[in-house]
């Protein structure tokens, strides 16, 4: 569904620019959830802000259902929808002086075919609907970031991006925005690509999961084979690094 | 010992808290005065009484009224001069403002959101600007046009925008980054929408501190260009142009240049502690 092709990114000067991604290759399929993960700094979440256009990547190619998707946000309709993001800090991914309601609308007013029912969605997300009225400062870690997964669901998506969606929020709140990602995406059938640092997490909820290393893609497979067999050292060292804190 | 302990801190924050709101008192009286006393005196610049020139502060009038603060060297009274001159600042003061402002904030803001040779442009443009002292400037633009109360304003908005603009440029440029502008981006909100709604209210602190610092400076240059006579033209009445009356009678009779000094040193000592406070408050974009 999404296909990811040579994707190179570049910042800085154009004479001697900072490579943080180089020539990654990433396919998420229908009802699939890839896990990508790496340390700080590898590439990830550049990768992630690629495929929702808010980096334009030097060169490579970024299909989804085999239309190319265009670099930057400006997409047509149909795409934008299709491809939402959320982001990791729960606090500042929502504008701190609008109310739930607010920005749940601002989304429908730029997509309004997609319009429904303010308290169902809420519900959705485990959402009581007298947060509606609340303004975002006034939540909670966690109600903020089921906000941040309502807004990006408003608009009916089929793939989520969520660059360390839950490595923000503690434990026991991170269990249970995962669980809620996990019941979401069987509900309405929807494509994940979950980014994360933390191999437990990952593990949790993704089918596939790819490693990267200094923008670098060094393995991929079925979850259950890398974090079972893992065939590169980095992947080796990032589980026993895990394993040593399990312990 | 205890008690020493605890009172002492209470004590200073109650005089500080006490302090800090005098200069809201000061300016409440000077918008008082500028909005009713226009009303209730009645003052005509161009009629003069040679009977009265040069009285003191507190003499009888030849019309049998009292000049409080004295009368000038035309015989026109001081008070009514320093309660018009008060209108005529503010009324500049607001006005020059308003405009800086949102010539400021949209430059600003446009700069440090779109980033790119947009904000490179603009930003040297700002750098330009700021290497000319501002108040040549201001003269060069009041001088060369005729003396009218809308030549003023822009002569003083042409520099005054700049503040605005570099303070926006830099509360956009780190308001951008957040992941809430991203979140609106990935969605397909317009730009406009984006900007209006995302940006542009988390710089009404910063802007509304520096506001009042402007006003200030703006109300002391108004009345500079009014002192060098390319201000506002001589029917208006403005302190700086009833200073410069009185400063050839400065040994004789003081009070012509020395009372609108004083009410015109008043607000800006008010207006530049209120501004600090802001300026403490909001002024380095805190967002909550």
């Amino acid at each position: 569904m999404l296909e990811v092709r040579d994707l190179r990114v570049t910042f800085g000067p154009r004479r001697k620019p900072f490579v943080a991604v180089d020539g990654v290759s990433l396919t998420v399929g229908a009802n699939e959830t890839v896990g990508l993960v790496g340390e700080s700094g590898s590439g990830k979440t550049t990768v992630a802000r690629s495929i929702v256009g808010l980096v334009r990547p030097a060169s490579g190619s970024i299909t989804y259902d085999g239309r190319a998707v265009p670099a930057g946000t400006s997409r047509p309709g149909e795409l934008q929808r299709a491809i939402q993001m959320v982001f990791q800090d729960p606090r500042s991914s929502l504008n701190p002086w609008m109310t739930v309601a607010s920005i749940i609308g601002e989304a429908w007013r730029t997509h309004p075919s997609a319009a429904s029912d303010l308290d169902r969605l809420l519900a959705d997300v485990g959402l009581d609907s007298s947060v509606a009225g609340q303004r975002a400062s006034q939540l909670s870690g966690g109600q903020c970031q089921r906000v941040s997964l309502a807004r990006a669901l408003a608009v009916k998506p089929r793939l989520l991006v969520c660059d360390e969606a839950v490595s923000a929020l503690d434990v026991s709140v991170q269990a249970q925005i995962l669980r809620l990602l996990d019941d979401l995406r069987r509900r309405h059938n929807l494509s994940m690509l979950f980014i994360s640092h933390d191999l437990g997490v990952v593990h949790q909820i993704a089918d596939r999961i790819a490693v990267m290393r200094r923008g670098v893609l060094v393995e991929e497979g079925p979850a259950t084979d890398v974090l079972g067999a893992p065939q590169h050292e980095y992947t080796q060292s990032l589980l026993d690094a895990a394993l040593e804190l399990n312990s | 010992m205890a008690t020493l302990a605890v009172t002492r801190p209470l004590a200073v924050r109650r005089v500080g808290t006490w302090l800090g709101k005098i200069p809201y008192a000061v300016l409440a009286i000077y918008a008082l005065v500028a909005a009713i006393g226009p009303l209730v005196i009645d003052y005509n610049p161009i009629s003069t009484s040679l009977d009265d020139r040069l009285l003191k502060p507190g003499s009888h009038l030849s019309t049998g009224g009292t000049a409080w603060l004295g009368t000038d060297g035309l015989g026109r009274d001081v008070l009514a001069q320093v309660v018009y001159g008060a209108r005529t600042s503010i009324l500049i003061g607001i006005a020059t403002v308003v405009v800086s402002c949102v010539v400021g904030v949209t430059i600003g803001t446009v700069a440090g959101y779109f980033r790119g040779w947009l904000d490179t442009f603009l930003a040297r443009g700002i750098d330009i600007l700021l290497a000319f002292p501002a108040i040549l400037l201001t003269i060069v633009i009041a001088g060369a046009f005729e003396r009218s109360v809308p030549v003023v304003v822009i002569a003083l908005a042409a520099t005054a925008w700049i503040s605005f603009a570099r303070v926006t440029r830099s509360v956009s440029l780190s308001l951008r980054e957040r992941a809430w502008v991203d979140a609106a981006r990935v969605l397909g909100v317009r730009r406009t929408s984006i900007l209006l709604r995302h940006v542009v209210p988390f710089t009404i602190g910063p802007v509304v501190a520096l506001a009042t610092l402007e006003f200030a400076l703006v109300v002391l240059a108004e009345a500079g260009l009014s002192f060098l006579g390319i201000g506002l033209p001589p029917s208006a009445v403005s302190w700086g142009q009833t200073i410069a009356n009185g400063k050839q009678y400065l040994d004789s009779a003081w009070w012509i240049s020395a009372l609108p000094g004083i009410a015109l040193s008043l607000l800006i000592v008010n207006i530049g502690i209120l501004g600090d406070q802001l300026t403490a408050r909001y002024g380095r974009g805190h967002l909550n």
